[in-house]
């Protein structure tokens, strides 16, 4: 399985990866494989806080309609602009530019929390 | 339904060793999709050619001296227009109008043929079985010993062409030729239901592997691709091909669901009465094409309001790839089905701007 090993992960397939002072959010590679065709992604806004295990938004495949869990707490700080006119990009490359957002964390430790690349792959295997 | 083990078609084995996804589907285990993925097989569909295994669907034989006025009076069509070798999309109504199933006739040489949902299969048979009374004729189920497969696209005919000694240019659109193709002994309808031209197959369920692996072997130099449930959806969809369980159903009408075209009223069937005065009448509803204003994407069951009050519901909701939509059909009250006039979706508790439009989304092809 395709596993960004600097990444650790939401049993509910998001990752979120430390970039500097802010943590990177997307889906997993296997998440979009199980998805198909994304074809639409809701997104927070710029400034709009999350919560860890709570829903930020929906990603739309061809087939369904899945919300987004916050694998770390926060306030977004960037979302994924090329997501609005091109969202298959989440298929081509779900751990680089299909990112989602970027979240100033609230409380950092929680990523300590999350799944490690070797406990996700094993529980998706 | 929901204890019956689920159905296999004889192409289960080859779908699953090609990395089909095989999901429950009226009763039966298909293909939602291949590797490909549903966008990618939709595109190939439309510009090069797709294989659909759909031995889901039921046929039924319908033999006997009474056979033409049998189904002049179980169907919407008016069977004495049909010559021999003839093909026609019809419609089986309840006496209130309502629809029992859509279906396609066949006019063979000694018989008729009719192929139908295969979701509706046992209740299609007990229907039609159950008004025989008066005429002399045989309503016979052959779907186990039938497979169904379709070869859909602008290279479909060049495909076949390669595999069938039947000169496939004097088989037009919405007709049937007797002939071998692969050499296996073949039932080719210039029919489909992707508004791409191309064909649907019958033959010997027992030569299922070998019909299809001869025509991906001819057609995957042209671009021939196998083609799952999902693409399936999505082409029916852009030229406006309704589906049993979605846009029609036993609680609506051919009239309600836009399907006039295909009611002669002309002549005695079940269901004529209400169907008559609902044409000069008007109905309460009606299906309307739909695309979003608000980019979001609609789903089957989401509420459809007018001016902030919830009219009815969306019964297909979709991406439409070839048109790159956000679409949708729905049922709206029938003031309101007018192309340009502004309806919201609701989509997880927010109201989405969208707008009728006019049908087909997608023209067919063959037009």
């Amino acid at each position: 399985m395709n596993v960004d090993q600097n990444a650790k992960f939401m049993e509910s397939h998001e990752w979120a990866r430390k970039e500097g002072d802010v943590f990177v959010i997307g889906i997993s590679d296997h998440a979009q494989d199980a998805l198909s065709d994304v074809v639409f992604v809701e997104l927070p806004a710029v400034g709009d806080t999350v919560t860890k295990g709570e829903v930020f938004g929906v990603v739309e495949s061809v087939k369904a309609a899945s919300d987004l869990y916050a694998p770390v707490s926060g306030e977004v700080v960037a979302v994924n602009e090329a997501l609005e006119d091109s969202p298959e990009i989440i298929n081509n490359d779900a751990f680089g530019e299909g990112w989602l957002i970027k979240v100033a964390p609230s409380n950092p430790a929680e990523w300590d929390e999350l799944m490690t690349p070797d406990a996700y792959a094993a529980a998706n295997a | 339904m929901a204890d019956k083990p689920l159905k296999r078609t004889n192409l289960y084995d080859w779908h699953v060793a090609h990395g089909g996804r095989m999901v429950p589907f009226a009763g039966w285990e298909m293909p939602v999709q291949y590797p490909t993925g549903p966008k990618e097989e939709h595109r190939i569909t439309r510009t090069a050619a797709g294989l659909f295994d759909i031995d889901h669907m039921a046929q039924f034989s319908v033999s006997g001296p009474d056979a033409e006025a049998y189904l002049n009076y179980m169907t919407t069509w008016d069977t004495t227009l049909m010559a021999v070798n003839d093909a026609h999309y019809a419609l089986l109504c309840y006496a209130d109008g309502t629809l029992v199933d859509d279906i396609y006739l066949y006019r063979l040489p000694n018989r008729w043929f009719v192929a139908l949902n295969a979701s509706n299969r046992e209740k299609d048979l007990a229907w039609m079985q159950a008004h025989t009374t008066g005429f002399d004729v045989t309503v016979t189920d052959v779907s186990d010993e039938t497979y169904m497969l379709a070869l859909q696209g602008p290279k479909a005919m060049e495909i076949l062409q390669k595999v069938t000694e039947v000169s496939l240019a004097s088989v037009p659109r919405f007709t049937i030729a007797e002939g071998e193709v692969a050499g296996i002994p073949t039932l080719i309808s210039r029919t489909g239901y992707t508004g791409e031209d191309g064909v649907e197959l019958f033959f010997d369920a027992g030569r299922a592997v070998e019909m299809w692996e001869t025509l991906v072997e001819v057609g995957e130099p042209l671009g021939l691709h196998p083609i799952g449930l999902a693409a399936r959806d999505s082409l029916r969809f852009e030229p406006s091909f309704p589906l049993y369980g979605h846009e029609i159903s036993a609680s609506v009408t051919p009239i309600e669901a836009r399907l006039g075209w295909v009611v002669k009223l002309n002549k005695p069937f079940i269901g004529r009465d209400v169907l008559l005065k609902q044409k000069l009448e008007g109905v309460e509803k009606l299906l309307v094409g739909f695309e979003m204003v608000d980019k979001a994407v609609p789903r089957e069951h989401y509420p459809v309001a007018i001016n902030g009050g919830i009219v009815g519901e969306v019964v297909t909701g979709i991406y439409a790839p070839t048109v790159e939509k956000f679409a949708g059909h729905a049922y709206v009250p029938a003031q309101y089905a007018k192309s340009g006039t502004p309806i919201q979706i609701v989509i997880r508790g927010k109201m989405k701007e969208a707008v009728i439009i006019r049908r087909p989304f997608y023209r067919p092809a063959y037009k």
